[in-house]
Parts: structure tokens; sequence; C-alpha cells
């Protein structure tokens, strides 16, 4: 079958684009990056901020069920043009990564159906491939923690 | 060795690559495969050792000659490091396609 969603990264870029073709029209799915509930419920995150212009801004935050945040992002966006592109930083708080540069396409396949190109650009390949391999390595760590909770329970 | 190469390290560099393509087309021994070059034959058999060390390229030994081959199920890994960072964003999509489908414009 083929895969609904693709990741394009050639070796020697610092970049890669992830693209996506959804059944839905082209209004409803650029409504899903538009409105701050929406985008909260699909990235399972807490929209603080989201100001959809040019010069505007965004901030998300995660929290655990304790209520300790753990997970806080940010960026700038530099274009906001409805039903066509958004173009915008993304920074994750806290962290070593560096922030990088989104350009995200939205097209029109037929009226049911819709397309988005997201192209993310990283300060070097390195990172980018970091990137690239993070939840493969926090796929890692869940497992080992698993194994560890599975082996306290043993003793 | 006493450093474990990255896979990516090991693809990120141009020559490595061409010589990838050389040894995938047919075996090679590092003399062959050098003559490909304009580098020394001793660049390229630094070259030829970093992609063993990451397990890119197997080796047969055939009377005196060593004969280089690619090694595929080493290049499938680097797809498998990708997957779950494509599961993430296809998952997220998934969902983002299922609220959408529900969507009840605000009156």
């Amino acid at each position: 079958m083929e895969q609904k969603t693709k990741i394009a990264a050639e070796e020697d870029k610092q970049e890669l684009v992830i693209t996506r073709e959804f059944d839905l029209p082209l209004e409803l799915l650029f409504k899903a990056y538009e409105e701050p509930e929406i985008v909260a419920q699909w990235m399972g995150t807490k929209v603080i901020k989201l100001e959809n212009k040019k010069h505007g801004g965004y901030q998300f935050e995660t929290s655990d069920p304790n209520g300790n945040v753990v997970f806080k992002a940010n960026g700038t966006i530099h274009e906001f043009s409805v039903n066509e592109r958004i173009i915008r930083t993304f920074e994750m708080e806290n962290s070593p990564f560096a922030v990088q540069l989104e350009f995200l396409e939205f097209e029109k396949i037929t009226e049911q159906t819709s397309k988005l190109t997201m192209q993310i650009v990283y300060k070097s390949i390195e990172l980018r491939n970091q990137m690239l391999k993070l939840p493969f390595a926090q796929g890692l760590n869940m497992a080992h923690n698993r194994l560890q909770e599975a082996a306290n329970k043993l003793k | 060795m006493e450093i474990r190469r990255d896979v990516f390290q090991a693809i990120a560099d141009p020559t490595r690559r061409a010589i990838l393509s050389l040894v995938a087309i047919q075996a090679m021994t590092p003399g062959a495969i050098a003559e490909n070059f304009e580098s020394s034959r001793q660049t390229i058999s630094k070259h030829i050792q970093i992609l063993s060390e990451c397990e890119l390229l197997s080796q047969t030994q055939t009377g005196r000659e060593i004969y280089y081959h690619l090694n595929p199920g080493k290049m499938r890994e680097i797809d498998q490091f990708i997957e779950p960072f494509r599961k993430m964003w296809d998952d997220r999509f998934n969902k983002l396609e299922a609220i959408m489908k529900n969507y009840q414009p605000k009156k």
C-alpha cells in the first residue's frame, strides 16, 4: 500500500520535505492550521498563542498528567496566505536544537482532496539527521524504560 | 576500531556515496574502486575503511584479492531510522484528517 505521508531527505542537504495527501478539501486542511483549538487537538499540545499574520508568532506548551511543562516551542510567522502558504520558524525551547525554517504549501488536488508539502530547513546536515533520528531514539528509550519498569516489578 | 561510526556520517560524504553506487553494481577490489577517482589510493582506502566499519560494505576474499560488496541490509537500516519520524507525522496527519472530517463551522 502506498504511504500517505512521505519523507524525502537527501543525504547531502540540510533540509527535508514531508508530503501528505488528505481526504479533505483544501479549505478544511488549511483551517486545521488556522484555528488554535483544532491545532491543539491534532498536535496534542496547548496553544498559548497563535497570531496568523506576517510578523505574528506562536507558542505551544505541553504538560504531563501532573501539570509539569514537558515541552515548549515557539516561532515567528513570516507569511500567512490563507489556503496557500505558511512560512514560519520553529524552535524547541530548553533544547540544544537550533531554530528551523518551515515552508508549508497547501494545494488543492480535487474538490475533496488536498496536499500539504512541508519543507524544513535546518542549521546543518548533522542537525537534520539528529532530528530525523529523534523519534527513533525516543522509541528506543521508551522500550528501555518499559523494560526497566518490568524489571523493577520483578525485584 | 576505537570509534563507532555513524551510518549517516558515512553516507554524508560524496566520495563515499560514489563508492557505494559503484559496488552496488558489482563487487570490486580496492584497486578497481580507486581507479574511478582522482584522489590517492590511500584516501580511497580510508573511505572504504569507514564504509566497512559501518557495515555498509562487506568483503569476500578470492585468492589474493579482496572484493567489496554493498551490504543491502545496512542500507535498509537507514530507512528504518527514518521510519519512526515518518510514523510520528503520519499519526499526526491522520488525527488532523479525522478531526476535520467531523468539523462543524462556527456559527
